[in-house]
C-alpha cells in the first residue's frame, strides 16, 4: 500500500496529491510517469509525475477524474492508501541527457494544455535548477482550469497565460500566443508540447509553420506499462512505436495524432457503462442509450 | 484396464466449457493415479523421461511412491526438481518430452506423467504438504528479476541452498506469465498459481512487487548499492510482434499479450473489475502457439465465434496437442495454410475483417519446416470485430537498455551461457525468455536452475 500524504482540489475535477513512493522517488526525472491502481479491483492507470521529493520519498501527482478509477482516486484523502503505485515509466526527457551548456544557448519554450502542466512543470523545475530559463504557456478552457500558475512562476523564465474563453490571459488556444510571440520577433529552438491530444496536434501544426522541433507526451491506453502488452503502441513517422518504453516523448511533428485519438476511444463505451455502474450502482441497467448496456 | 492405454483423464464438458473459465481438466483421484502408476515399468537406469525433462524430475522414482500410495513421499521426490510442479503438472508439453520418450509408449500410449505430476502437486496442496525448507543461511544474498517461472524456480533452488533471496517483480501481483499469460480454465488462479508462489515463499524467498528493475533500481545498483552479491534477471517476454499489414493499428486489433493481460491479471470482464476488455462478436487470432490458443479460447469464452488463422498445417502447429485438441472440441475454427494480408476497417477505425491468402507448404526453410508460400488469387475475407496478433515477442529492452556491460545478441536477448546462465556482466546471470526468446514455461525454469546452480558455483568461489 502507497499512503496519501496530501490530496488538493486544484480545479474542477483535478486533483493533486503526494504519495509515499520511494522506489519512485529516489529514481525518477522529468518526462516520467508512473501506474497505479487505486484498489484491489481496480484499472492500471498511467499518470505523468509532476513533482518528486528523493528524500522524502514522495511523489506528486495531478489528475482529472474522468472515468470509474479517477472517481474513486479522487474520494481518497491524506492518510488513505493506493493498492499499488510503481515506476518511475518511460524515457526520461531528452533535455535532461544534454549539457547544460547546450541548453543554456537555446531558447526553450514550453506549452501546457490544461492539466498538462502538471507534467510540465517538473521539466521547467529541473531546467531552472540547472540555471536554464525556459518560457512557459499555459493554455486552458477557462479561467479556473490553469493550473500550477504560482509555481510555475516561480521556475519560468516568461509565463503566459491563455483561455480560450478569454476569461483570463490570452484570449484563445495556446497556439495563438506562440503566433503573437513569433510576430513580435520572438524565436524558439526548442518546444515541448503536453496537453490533450487535440490540443497537441493543433499545437504541433503550429510550431511546424514556425519551424521549431517540438517534443510531445503521449498517454495513451496503457495497462503493464513496462514494453509487454503492446497495448499503447503509436505510429510515428510511419514506424510503430510504444509509448511505455519508446516514450512518453516523441517528435510531434511525426506523430499520428487522428489514429492514437481513434485508439483513444477504445474502451469508450465500456467505460462510460462502468462509471454509470459506479454512479448509480446496481440500478442501472443499459437502455440510457448512453453506456452501450443492451440487457 | 488395458495396459497398452492411459487412464482417461475426466474433464469438463467441451460445450459447458466454451462458456466458462472454469479448469478444463480435472485430474486424476488418488484410485486414477494409482492405478496409471502401476503401468510404469520404473526404468532403473538411465529413465528415458528423466533425460527428456528439463528439470530432471527423478519419475520412477516419484511414480512408484504414487503406485503405492505414499503421495508424500512421492511430492518431495519432485519438489526436489521443481518449484511448481501443480503447474509443470498443468501447462509442459508432456508430449514433447518426458511422456515423448517414454518406453512405455513405443508400444500403446506411454505414461500420463504429467498428470501423475499434477495428482501429487494438487494432493500435497490440498493436504498442507509444503517442500521443505533450509533454515541454514550462508548469509549471501541475490536479487531475483522477475516472479515469472524462471525467478520462482532459480528463487527456489537458492533458497534451498541457503541464500538470503528476493523477487522484484515488476507487476502489482507475482507470478509472471502464470499471472498475466495462462488462462485461468488452463492453469487456475488463486487455486493453483498462487498457492505454488506461497510454497516458493514459504521457502524463505521474499517477493516485492511494484518494482521495476531497469527503471525502479538498476541491475548496477542492486550489485553496488543494494548490497546483493548476484543478480538473476528472469524479465520475460518483451514486446508484442505485429506483422506490418495495412490496418493493423486499426481499434479492435489487439495483441495477445494485452488481450490475455486484460483478462487474466486485471479480471476484466468480471463484473467487479474496472479494467474494460473488448467484447468481441467474430474474433480471428493469428498466430498457432499456445498463446494463440489461449487468446483464442478466451475469446470463444466471451462469447465470440473465433477463427485462428495459422499459415502452417496442423502438423506444424507449436501449441501443445491437448491445447490444440480442446480448442477444436470447444468449436475454434482453424483456418490453417492461411494468412491475413490486411485488416478491413470501417469509417469509424474499427476492425470489420480480415482479407487472408491461402497457402501451400513449399521447400524446407533454415528451421526445416517446409516453408509456406502464398496460392496466387486465393484470397479471401473473414468477417470480424476483433483481431488478436499471436506471433511472439522481442525481449524487453528494459534492462539491456539500463545495465553496463551486458551483452545483447543481435535478436536483442541477453547473452547467456546456457548451462550456467553467465552473461558478459560479473554476478549477473540471466534465463528464460530474456535469454532465449519466447519459449515454454519448463523451459525458464529449467534455465533459472541452471542459473541457480551457476550462482551457487560463483559464489561459493567468491
Amino acid at each position: 500500500m502507497y499512503q496519501i500524504l496530501k490530496a488538493e482540489k486544484l480545479a474542477d475535477r483535478t486533483w493533486l496529491m503526494v504519495i509515499h513512493a520511494p522506489w519512485v522517488a529516489r529514481a525518477c526525472q522529468p518526462g516520467q510517469f508512473i501506474i497505479l491502481r487505486v484498489d484491489e479491483e481496480g484499472e492500471r492507470i498511467p499518470l505523468t509525475i509532476c513533482d518528486y521529493d528523493r528524500e522524502e520519498g514522495t511523489v506528486t501527482i495531478v489528475f482529472q477524474t474522468i472515468g470509474v478509477s479517477t472517481a474513486k482516486l479522487e474520494k481518497l484523502q491524506a492518510g488513505d492508501s493506493v493498492a499499488d503505485f510503481v515506476g518511475p515509466l518511460g524515457k526520461a526527457s531528452d533535455l535532461i541527457d544534454e549539457p547544460v551548456e547546450e541548453l543554456k544557448k537555446k531558447k526553450i519554450l514550453f506549452i501546457a494544455g490544461g492539466v498538462g502542466a502538471a507534467p510540465v512543470y517538473p521539466q521547467v523545475k529541473w531546467l531552472h535548477e540547472q540555471g536554464v530559463e525556459a518560457d512557459v504557456i499555459i493554455g486552458a478552457r477557462t479561467k479556473d482550469l490553469i493550473l500550477l500558475e504560482k509555481e510555475m512562476e516561480a521556475v519560468a523564465g516568461h509565463l503566459y497565460i491563455s483561455t480560450d474563453d478569454g476569461s483570463y490571459g490570452h484570449p484563445g488556444v495556446a497556439g495563438k500566443v506562440l503566433e503573437e510571440l513569433a510576430e513580435q520577433g520572438t524565436q524558439y529552438d526548442h518546444c515541448v508540447v503536453i496537453g490533450p491530444m487535440i490540443m497537441m496536434k493543433f499545437t504541433c501544426l503550429t510550431t511546424k509553420k514556425l519551424g521549431i522541433p517540438t517534443v510531445v507526451s503521449m498517454n495513451p491506453i496503457m495497462i503493464d506499462g513496462t514494453g509487454m502488452c503492446g497495448g499503447c503502441r503509436l505510429t510515428v513517422g510511419g514506424e510503430v512505436k510504444f509509448a511505455c518504453v519508446d516514450g512518453p516523448e516523441f517528435d510531434g511533428h511525426l506523430v499520428d495524432f487522428d489514429q492514437a485519438m481513434k485508439r483513444q476511444q477504445m474502451y469508450k463505451t465500456e467505460e462510460g457503462r462502468k462509471m454509470l455502474e459506479y454512479q448509480e450502482g446496481a440500478t442501472h441497467h443499459g437502455g440510457c442509450g448512453h453506456c452501450g448496456g443492451e440487457h | 484396464m488395458d495396459i497398452l492405454k492411459k487412464v482417461p483423464v475426466r474433464e469438463q464438458d467441451a460445450k459447458v466449457r466454451a462458456a466458462n473459465f472454469e479448469e478444463v481438466c480435472y485430474g486424476y483421484n488418488a484410485e486414477e493415479a494409482m492405478e496409471e502408476a502401476a503401468r510404469c515399468i520404473k526404468c532403473k537406469n538411465n529413465a528415458r523421461c528423466m533425460g527428456g525433462c528439463p528439470v530432471s524430475i527423478n519419475i520412477p522414482g516419484f511414480i512408484g511412491h504414487v503406485e503405492k500410495g505414499e503421495f508424500k513421499e512421492a511430492y518431495d521426490v519432485i519438489s526436489d526438481a521443481s518449484s511448481l510442479p501443480a503447474v509443470c503438472g498443468r501447462v509442459c508439453p508432456q508430449e514433447s518430452q518426458c511422456e515423448g520418450v517414454c518406453i512405455r509408449g513405443l508400444k500403446g500410449e506411454p505414461i500420463s506423467i504429467g498428470k501423475l505430476e499434477r495428482f501429487v502437486a494438487d494432493w500435497a496442496r490440498e493436504n498442507g504438504v509444503k517442500p521443505k525448507k533450509n533454515d541454514e543461511k550462508n548469509g549471501k544474498r541475490v536479487a531475483v528479476v522477475g516472479s515469472g517461472p524462471a525467478g520462482l524456480s532459480c528463487a527456489g533452488d537458492l533458497a534451498k541452498w541457503g541464500y538470503d533471496v528476493t523477487i522484484l517483480e515488476a507487476l502489482h501481483k507475482a507470478g509472471g506469465v502464470l499471472t498475466y499469460g495462462i488462462p485461468e480454465f488452463r492453469l487456475p488462479k488463486d487455486g493453483v498459481v498462487q498457492p505454488e508462489i506461497e510454497n516458493v515463499k514459504s521457502l524463505g524467498v521474499h517477493i516485492e512487487t511494484n518494482v521495476i528493475v531497469g527503471k525502479s533500481v538498476t541491475v548496477d545498483e542492486l550489485l553496488n548499492e543494494e548490497g546483493y552479491d548476484a543478480v538473476f534477471v528472469g524479465s520475460g517476454a518483451g514486446l508484442p510482434m505485429f506483422m506490418g499489414i495495412p490496418g493493423e493499428s486499426a481499434n479492435g486489433v489487439f495483441s495477445a499479450n494485452e488481450y490475455l493481460t486484460r483478462s487474466n491479471l486485471m479480471k476484466a470482464g468480471e463484473e467487479s473489475t474496472d479494467t474494460p476488455i473488448f467484447h468481441a462478436k467474430k474474433a480471428v487470432v493469428v498466430g498457432g502457439g499456445n498463446v494463440a490458443m489461449d487468446a483464442a479460447r478466451t475469446a470463444l469464452r466471451m462469447g465470440a465465434e473465433t477463427h485462428i488463422v495459422y499459415r502452417r498445417s496442423e502438423a506444424e502447429l507449436p501449441a501443445r496437442v491437448e491445447e490444440v485438441h480442446h480448442a477444436k472440441e470447444e468449436g475454434i475454427i482453424f483456418q490453417l495454410l492461411t494468412n491475413p494480408v490486411e485488416i478491413l476497417v470501417d469509417e469509424n477505425g474499427w476492425v470489420k475483417g480480415v482479407r487472408c491468402i491461402r497457402m501451400e507448404l513449399g521447400e524446407p526453410d533454415a528451421s526445416g519446416r517446409r516453408r509456406p508460400v502464398p496460392v496466387e488469387g486465393s484470397e479471401f475475407e473473414i468477417e470480424a470485430d476483433m483481431v488478436v496478433m499471436s506471433l511472439g515477442t522481442s525481449p524487453n529492452p528494459l534492462i539491456p537498455d539500463s545495465t553496463k556491460g551486458l551483452e545483447i545478441s543481435k535478436r536483442r536477448c541477453i547473452v547467456t551461457d546456457p548451462e550456467t546462465g553467465r552473461t558478459s556482466k560479473e554476478g549477473v546471470f540471466a534465463g528464460g525468455d530474456a535469454a532465449t526468446g519466447a519459449a515454454t514455461v519448463i523451459l525458464a525454469m529449467e534455465a533459472g536452475r541452471k542459473a541457480a546452480k551457476g550462482i551457487h558455483e560463483y559464489l561459493s568461489q567468491k
